[in-house]
């Protein structure tokens, strides 16, 4: 397996992680993941890694990344699942992941991206620079 | 040493042994170092008996003092049991020690009346003295250890006692924290919050400090580290039973819990608790005036 398969469920993108990552596979994710969110116009990225049970720092970092480059692409991302020992791993490592928003099980996150898309949908953003041509689907 | 100067103080027990107990019975009865509180005559008689026969069957069955020796581990077994019941009993250690020291007095009297020759005497003496004088040090080690496990289990229990993470309402887990958080400690409690958390689905932790006696910067990056672990997970804390005094302190130290919800009681971080999963909290009736 060399590559982990992103669904596309909606306007959301899901992405279980059910194998032990390695520093390929998650440049491959990243990669594959920016690339399907520009083209589907997705708003909200769920990766659940309720079955991820080691991390090093170059994943928890690219994960965030992954979570950052989301963001510029006006997705939301939700990180599911995350097992104690990842998560005190994590913070031993000084990887707070701060920006990167968490829930505890895939339900509950997908419950979350649907309350932020809510909460989100009628802001205009009148910031935002005529570059964002990803987001052309966008509704409301 | 060789094998007659050990076998001149087993005969000497072994002929003997009777009058030796009652001299020793009487010596220490009439000894200052006596404690009538902790323990009766009777037993006492009994302990010295049960220690005489065990020192004259080790004696007879070993060819020297070497206490080392397998055939001594029948004395040696004794004198922990011993040690340990008097320590139970309020016996200092030196008391229990002075309890085997004791015994020196009436088997030196007993050999001076055996021994004729002066160069034998002393000798024997001389034997007798190192004998005793290492298995009254093997009571005081075996007071040690026992002292020594007793501790270990106590911090075991405290570990254990101290790190409860108690459901307060579906959803939300409580952990109040009792004693000092250390970096031994501290895993132990995070890893067990971070469990329940996944256990019950929780998605509020409220960590109660109350029972924390301060706060200085280490225990302040624990709870932090504690609080973003959780966050990590999917589950919000609030931290909550913040005295005074632990207030000024955090803001003396120039720690940042800017990020983190923090509450006075734990009731009003239960009351916050449940606002965020959705419940809210009202009389069921109005107070009687």
């Amino acid at each position: 397996m060399d590559r982990i398969p992103i669904l596309k469920m909606g306007e959301f993108l899901l992405v279980t992680i059910q194998v032990d990552m390695h520093d390929r596979l998650v440049l491959q994710l990243q990669s594959d993941l920016t690339e399907r969110i520009a083209r589907t116009n997705a708003r909200g990225v769920l990766i659940d890694i309720s079955a991820l049970e080691m991390v090093d720092s170059f994943i928890g970092r690219t994960i965030a990344n992954i979570a950052g480059m989301a963001r510029v692409l006006d997705a939301q991302t939700v990180v599911t699942g995350m097992q104690p020992a990842v998560a005190i791993t994590l913070v031993e490592l000084g990887l707070t992941l701060s920006g990167v928003r968490t829930a505890l099980n895939v339900e509950r996150g997908m419950a979350l991206l649907r309350a932020l898309l809510d909460d989100a949908a009628p802001v205009v953003e009148g910031s935002r620079s005529a570059s964002d041509d990803g987001d052309d689907g966008r509704q409301g | 040493m060789t094998p007659s100067d050990s076998t001149a103080l087993s005969v000497t027990l072994q002929q003997h042994g009777s009058d030796i107990l009652e001299a020793w019975v009487a010596d220490q009865l009439s000894a200052t170092t006596l404690r009538p509180d902790l323990m009766t005559a009777a037993d006492l008689r009994a302990q010295s008996r049960e220690f005489l026969a065990a020192l004259t069957d080790a004696l007879s069955r070993s060819g020297s003092r070497d206490t080392e020796q397998p055939a001594w581990g029948g004395v040696r077994d004794l004198l922990r049991s011993i040690s340990e019941a008097r320590g139970g009993m309020g016996f200092t250690p030196t008391e229990t020690a002075t309890f085997i020291l004791s015994l020196k007095e009436s088997l030196f009297r007993k050999l001076r009346s055996t021994v004729s020759d002066p160069g034998r005497l002393a000798d024997e003496l001389w034997g007798v003295t190192t004998l005793l004088d290492r298995l009254a040090l093997h009571t005081v080690e075996a007071s040690i250890e026992a002292r020594e496990r007793l501790i270990a289990r106590q911090q075991q229990d405290m570990m254990e006692l101290s790190t409860p993470v108690v459901k307060l309402w579906d959803g939300i887990l409580a952990l109040p924290m009792i004693g000092t958080l250390d970096s031994a400690r501290t895993p132990v409690v995070m890893e067990a919050l971070l469990q329940r958390i996944v256990d019950t689905g929780a998605e509020v932790a409220i960590i109660d400090i109350t029972g924390v006696p301060t706060v200085d910067t280490l225990v302040a990056q624990h709870l932090i580290k504690t609080v973003t672990a959780a966050r990590l997970m999917g589950a919000d804390c609030i931290i909550s039973g913040i005295r005074p005094q632990i207030a000024a302190t955090i803001v003396h130290l120039g720690v940042d819990l800017a990020d983190i919800a923090t509450k006075a009681t734990l009731a009003d971080a239960f009351r916050m608790a449940l606002a965020r999963t959705g419940y809210s909290l009202g009389p069921t009736r109005l107070p009687a005036r």
